[in-house]
């Protein structure tokens, strides 16, 4: 029995590639909009550091973080969100498949929902925000003035794909939400892009609470602004320890669990349009 | 005149009735709104009068901003986006059956969008903001009146430049790309990523005449008492008027050298 649902389970991979594959042949069939859509992505991405550079024509520094240190963190928070909205940002069209019953035929198919769910109508042209955001990383990695360590550098490329996974679970669960309440996508935005455009700031300017709140309610703050800390050598808020951002990989697994749990419920809870 | 009224009552209907999906977004917007909140109080503490706005200006300006993104629709909007699909897949050939103006027929449709929108979530984030913040409001009957049609102005301006981008698909067959390109301009000069008057120098002149600025960050301005009304109207009429001959000129063209997808 465990040894089947392994075997399941080692199938995923594979049949998410070849949905993911067939959605890129589909979206390459007119070239030239493609790259146009790519770049427009990237652009319309980018926006958010330009913000950045444009107050920091009028200040030095934000929130005690140098334009350098403020790239770091952009990057890490664009990264980390693109790569997540990449790989499972299509899960928020779940309502959408719920009201006009497509649902349905994703369940008699051979591949589990979820593959299905996060591979639908996957878009290349996704990789326009990563993209943007390595570039930025890249520069803030060479502005700013600490010694990079090889330990420092596997552990913000750790964090990274930690703070990915904490994105890509916010993204499931905001999914697995629309079960109970179809066109609710919106709402689950407000965590995932909503929550890039509050972590590609130091969280410190927005109060004890909200940072509290990031802390232990949506750990936004573990995706990239305690790990950010850790490498730049900077004290933890609220008086908690420096090295909280070590903590950020269990944080994204108990995250994964939790997404994983509620995708389950609410596709348990899913009765059929019937029509 | 009275079949465009009927086009417009029914897009508005039609809009009402995705009723969560309208109040999910308007907690997006708001949750939006804190945080862009955070970062201007910080930005303004330490830089009071940045372009000359002082606190109370800078929060207004976020609240009123979140409210009016979908409406005027900073992001693209649904009904252009439509249109872009229809010219497309070929269903355009339907439209243009029909004994009405392309144009007018799809400026009614998204005044209908526009005015739905407006009512039922444009206010919503600038009611929540009031409740943390102290934020500004028109002092008189006229500023408010004057607001008023500069918002009506914004929102054709908006569907101006969004009916040409989509018109561009007779051309180009996809549209999408263009809309994504189309987006970053209005995000960045409509005053979404930041005021426009906190862009320096040549720069900001240059982005207060372009006619993003008459959909989003003139309204405000309006709204905060920064613009003289005559001016700001003035300003939008101009864009309005070039927006629309061009768009004119594109669907005569493009009527003309139509060929439809598949035949």
């Amino acid at each position: 029995m465990a040894d089947l649902s392994l075997r399941r389970a080692m199938a995923w991979p594979g049949q998410y590639w070849m949905l993911v594959l067939m959605w890129i042949r589909s979206s390459l069939a007119y070239p030239a909009s493609f790259v146009f859509l790519l770049i427009g992505s990237a652009l319309v991405t980018v926006t958010d550091f330009v913000a950045v550079l444009l107050m920091f024509s009028h200040i030095e520094s934000f929130g005690g973080f140098d334009l350098g240190q403020m790239a770091l963190l952009y990057g890490t928070a664009s990264m980390t969100l693109g790569i997540a909205d990449l790989v499972t940002g299509s899960i928020e069209r779940v309502g959408q498949r719920i009201r006009t019953g497509d649902l349905d035929v994703w369940l008699v198919r051979p591949v589990p929902a979820f593959v299905q769910a996060v591979a639908d109508n996957f878009a290349l042209r996704r990789l326009g925000r990563p993209l943007q955001a390595g570039l930025i990383l890249g520069l803030g990695i060479g502005a700013v003035d600490i010694d990079w360590t090889v330990g420092k550098v596997l552990f913000l490329t750790l964090s990274l794909v930690s703070g990915a996974v904490i994105f890509a679970a916010i993204f499931v669960l905001g999914g697995a939400f629309q079960f109970v309440s179809i066109d609710s996508a919106e709402v689950a935005n407000s965590f995932t892009y909503g929550g890039q455009q509050l972590t590609q700031y130091p969280l410190s300017i927005f109060g004890q609470d909200i940072v509290r709140a990031v802390t232990f309610v949506v750990p936004l703050a573990f995706v990239n602004y305690y790990p950010v800390l850790y490498v730049l050598g900077k004290p933890a808020p609220l008086g908690l320890p420096s090295w909280i951002g070590l903590l950020a990989p269990a944080v994204a697994v108990v995250m994964t669990a939790i997404a994983s749990l509620a995708w389950r419920g609410g596709l348990r809870r899913y009765r059929s349009t019937g029509s | 005149m009275g079949v465009y009224w009927a086009i417009a009552v029914r897009s508005f209907r039609r809009f009402s009735t995705y009723r969560i999906a309208t109040l999910s977004g308007a907690f997006t917007n708001t949750v939006f709104g804190f945080i862009f909140c955070g970062v201007y109080l910080t930005l303004w503490d330490q830089r009071p009068n940045l372009g000359g706005y002082d606190v109370t200006d800078a929060l207004t300006f976020v609240w009123l901003q979140q409210g009016l993104l979908t409406p005027i629709g900073i992001f693209g909007a649904s009904t252009t986006v439509e249109l872009g699909e229809r010219i497309r897949t070929g269903a355009i050939a339907v439209d243009l059956y029909r004994p009405t103006h392309l144009m007018l027929w799809w400026l009614s449709v998204d005044a209908g969008r526009a005015a739905f929108e407006l009512l039922a979530r444009g206010g919503v984030p600038l009611l929540v903001g009031s409740l943390v913040f102290d934020l500004r409001f028109p002092s008189s009957a006229l500023q408010g009146l004057a607001v008023g049609i500069a918002l009506m102005f914004g929102i054709l301006v908006s569907f101006g430049i969004r009916y040409l981008v989509a018109l561009s698909g007779f051309w180009i067959t996809d549209s999408r790309g263009l809309e994504g390109l189309a987006m970053v301009l209005s995000l960045f000069f409509s005053g979404t990523i930041l005021p426009l008057v906190v862009f320096p120098g040549w720069f900001g002149e240059f982005a207060r005449a372009t006619p993003w600025a008459a959909t989003m960050q003139v309204p405000i301005d309006v709204w905060l008492g920064q613009d003289l009304p005559a001016r700001a109207l003035t300003f939008q009429l101009g864009w309005i008027v070039v927006l629309l001959l061009l768009g004119r000129f594109a669907t005569v063209l493009a009527t003309r050298k139509v060929v439809i997808q598949g035949g």
